[in-house]
């Protein structure tokens, strides 16, 4: 009998499956938008998070803006722009190339590049040293070998 | 010459310690401006104070005036530190200073002007902070000056102090008032 009815409950537990969870959102397809642009943007009050992470005041007001001109049919550059121009490249985390920024784009690489050449200079110089010094010993430095390696202990008495 | 040579890590040490000691010295919440030089936005936006004649204030009514604009706000902590030297600022009656109260609520910020005292000549209501993205603020206090013409000339982020108005603000407020 308990078997009976610990099989109905099962059974019937079944039916009591939840749905499919409802969309948080109204516009998922707007919505994917607005996080794809706001994980471009630098919130400005915590600066090492984009607003689409940040629950700062100022990173919600941001995203309601970027939904509401999406919703009026901006382009994603015209909101960039429009963010730019408030708050200046800063925001942006993929800073455009242009005079001011160079040191920024092509420095590590220009390090990189200097620093490349600087263990080829030395390798080839010590190459060089290498091969210019004689590699054979002279009679003196022979016998001073020898001399030191008798001396030592445990060194070879033959 | 060549005995030099051992030097050269340790003043190479000595320029990443300068290098540092300068990064040190700058402060990265202070974010250049990209607003200096270009037109203040245009807002028309209710008075926080609604008790008087006119309920709403507009950019336009300040042309021909060199002004300030503080963005302040009841829950902002630095804006209490900030406050004294604005009111001192205020008596001295140099420029008409604009409040712009961000993101508050009004029956707050009118409390707050009550309690410690009223520089401005008079503050907009910006609720939703709209007036404030379109101004760049993210960090309150901050305090923005603008000349006769409307343009913005001046931006501080973060709390005023008496050197900054003396070195900083008091001068570029007696050039732009020169300045016709």
């Amino acid at each position: 009998m308990r078997k009976l009815i610990f099989a109905l409950c099962l059974a019937l537990s079944f039916a009591a499956t939840a749905k499919e969870a409802a969309p948080l959102v109204a516009d998922p397809a707007l919505e994917k938008r607005v996080m794809a642009l706001s994980e471009e943007l630098r919130c400005l009050v915590c600066q090492n998070q984009t607003i689409a992470e940040s629950h700062a005041g100022l990173a919600i007001d941001l995203k309601n803006q970027i939904r509401e001109q999406l919703a009026a049919g901006k382009s994603d550059a015209e909101i960039l722009d429009y963010m730019v121009a408030r708050y200046g490249d800063f925001v942006l985390y993929r800073p455009p190339v242009k005079a001011s920024t160079l040191l920024l784009w092509f420095g590590p690489f220009a390090l990189l590049f200097g620093a490349v050449v600087f263990l080829l200079l030395n390798i080839r110089r010590r190459r060089n040293a290498l091969l210019q010094s004689p590699t054979e010993l002279t009679d003196a430095e022979r016998a001073r070998a020898k001399e030191l390696l008798e001396d030592a202990p445990g060194g070879t008495q033959a | 010459m060549v005995k030099a040579r051992f030097l050269i890590p340790l003043l190479l040490f000595l320029l990443l310690l300068i290098l540092l000691g300068v990064g040190l010295k700058l402060n990265p919440r202070e974010v250049p401006s990209p607003l200096i030089g270009k037109p203040a936005p245009q807002f028309d936006l209710p008075q926080l104070d609604e008790s008087g004649k006119a309920k709403s204030f507009s950019h336009k009514d300040m042309l021909g005036k060199v002004w300030m604009v503080n963005v302040w706000a009841s829950w902002c902590v630095s804006c209490r530190e900030e406050h004294p030297v604005l009111v001192n600022f205020a008596k001295s009656g140099v420029v008409p200073i604009l409040g712009l109260n961000y993101k508050d609520e009004r029956a707050d910020g009118l409390r707050w002007l009550a309690q410690f005292g009223n520089p401005y000549t008079l503050s907009v209501y910006d609720h939703d902070g709209r007036l404030g993205i379109d101004y760049g603020v993210y960090g309150v206090p901050e305090t923005f000056i603008i000349d006769k013409r409307g343009v913005i000339r001046y931006k501080q982020i973060g709390v005023l102090t008496p050197e900054i108005l003396q070195k900083k603000i008091l001068p570029l407020i007696k050039e732009l008032e020169a300045n016709a």
